[in-house]
């Protein structure tokens, strides 16, 4: 029990410190964070539910005012603006990938990929898209169409999420606690 | 690890935090009801002075943590403009900017410890479902201890990649980084265990 909190907690300062890490800007000058990898990290290395536990004690703590959102950003400004929604879907994006990689038996690489594809883009999105048209008063396409740059970098994300799953599978198969 | 607390003292740093947060809620519920740009004009006032009345150095920080909002107003600008309807433009603009605007403000004027007090009063519910708030504290110290020594960690293994390689580090480095994650919860759950465990 000592073990699963403090996974949890170790994967909460980990999603914290991914939103230090410097955005990549794209070529059409959108700003792609490190920070969703962490939260998709959570859900295939801890599974869902340590997982999912993990973005809520890091949300809890950017509520309460740590700067460890992706830019610095933090408080409860940041669940007043408009990316609340992706905010709120966060938890469930690490539970839903966690998922897949718990109960699919594919190799790990495979269910890391598809799980955080589900979890990390369709959820996601599908939470965080109406949560953007409600804060700016737009249509849900309208709010779709104002979040499409970001899916490249999203997809590029899954994959590198599969990459990691994978290899820490193979360098320390008992860590990976969602296959344990 | 900084916080967004403003060290420049006050008069709202010395209202309960509990009465901020629930002023908040109202705040933000009115600003959901009311529909005019008018009206919603002069609701901005209302955080708009409190920051004034936290002096230069305070308002400044304000505006600073404001910052994040230009990229959706610019598009909000750009799109009722294109749409010629700039009165609803302006609605949604002065909605959004004032209720991030509260809500920072009573992040900026409240402690951390305080803040933690809060959450830990909200969880005492859960305390029958499983999880005493004893048990939630000590998590959120772990992470806030923990957050500057995995910034070092990734920083030392991304100099140990540029060290031995001549591309700049990408996601590799996410690997150990991860890694060490696990590692260090193995351990801090062994120095628990040793400790009598969690309670």
């Amino acid at each position: 029990m000592e073990r699963s909190l403090t996974h949890i907690a170790l994967f909460a300062a980990l999603v914290a410190v991914l939103g230090l890490v410097p955005p990549i800007l794209l070529g059409s000058g959108v700003p792609i964070t490190a920070q969703s990898l962490g939260i998709m990290l959570c859900g295939t290395v801890l599974g869902s539910r340590r997982g999912a536990l993990a973005v809520l004690v890091f949300l809890a703590l950017v509520a309460v005012g740590l700067p460890i959102l992706s830019g610095g950003r933090g408080g409860l400004g940041v669940f007043a603006g408009p990316s609340v929604g992706f905010l709120i879907g966060f938890p469930l994006a690490a539970f839903v990938a966690g998922l897949v990689v718990e109960r699919w038996p594919a190799p790990v690489g495979l269910a890391a990929g598809v799980g955080a594809a589900l979890g990390g883009i369709v959820v996601l999105y599908a939470v965080g898209i109406p949560g953007m048209a409600v804060m700016l008063d737009k249509t849900l396409p309208q709010a779709a169409l104002l979040i499409t740059p970001y899916l490249p970098g999203d997809a590029i994300k899954v994959v590198l999420a599969a990459l990691i799953t994978r290899g820490i599978a193979r360098m320390r198969p008992d860590a990976l606690l969602s296959r344990s | 690890m900084l916080t967004l607390t403003s060290p420049v003292e006050t008069a709202l740093h010395r209202v309960p935090a509990g009465v901020k947060l629930a002023a908040l809620c109202g705040f933000t519920v009115l600003l959901f009801w009311l529909r005019h740009p008018a009206g919603l004009a002069l609701a901005a006032l209302l955080p708009a002075g409190l920051i004034g009345l936290g002096g230069p150095t305070f308002s400044r920080h304000a505006l600073r943590m404001l910052r994040p909002l230009w990229p959706f107003l610019g598009v909000l600008g750009l799109w009722h403009w294109w749409t010629e309807d700039l009165a609803q433009g302006l609605a949604i603009a002065l909605r959004l900017v004032s209720a991030v605007a509260a809500a920072n403000l009573v992040t900026m004027t409240t402690r951390l410890s305080d803040m933690l007090a809060v959450v830990e009063a909200l969880l005492r519910p859960l305390a029958r479902v499983g999880l005493p708030p004893r048990r939630a504290a000590l998590v959120f110290a772990l992470v806030i201890r923990f957050i500057p020594v995995l910034a070092d960690r990734l920083a030392q293994i991304t100099q140990a990649f540029t060290a031995r390689a001549r591309r700049r580090p990408g996601w590799r480095v996410m690997i150990p980084a991860t890694l060490a994650a696990l590692d260090d919860a193995d351990h801090v759950a062994q120095a628990l265990r040793a400790r009598g465990g969690v309670v």
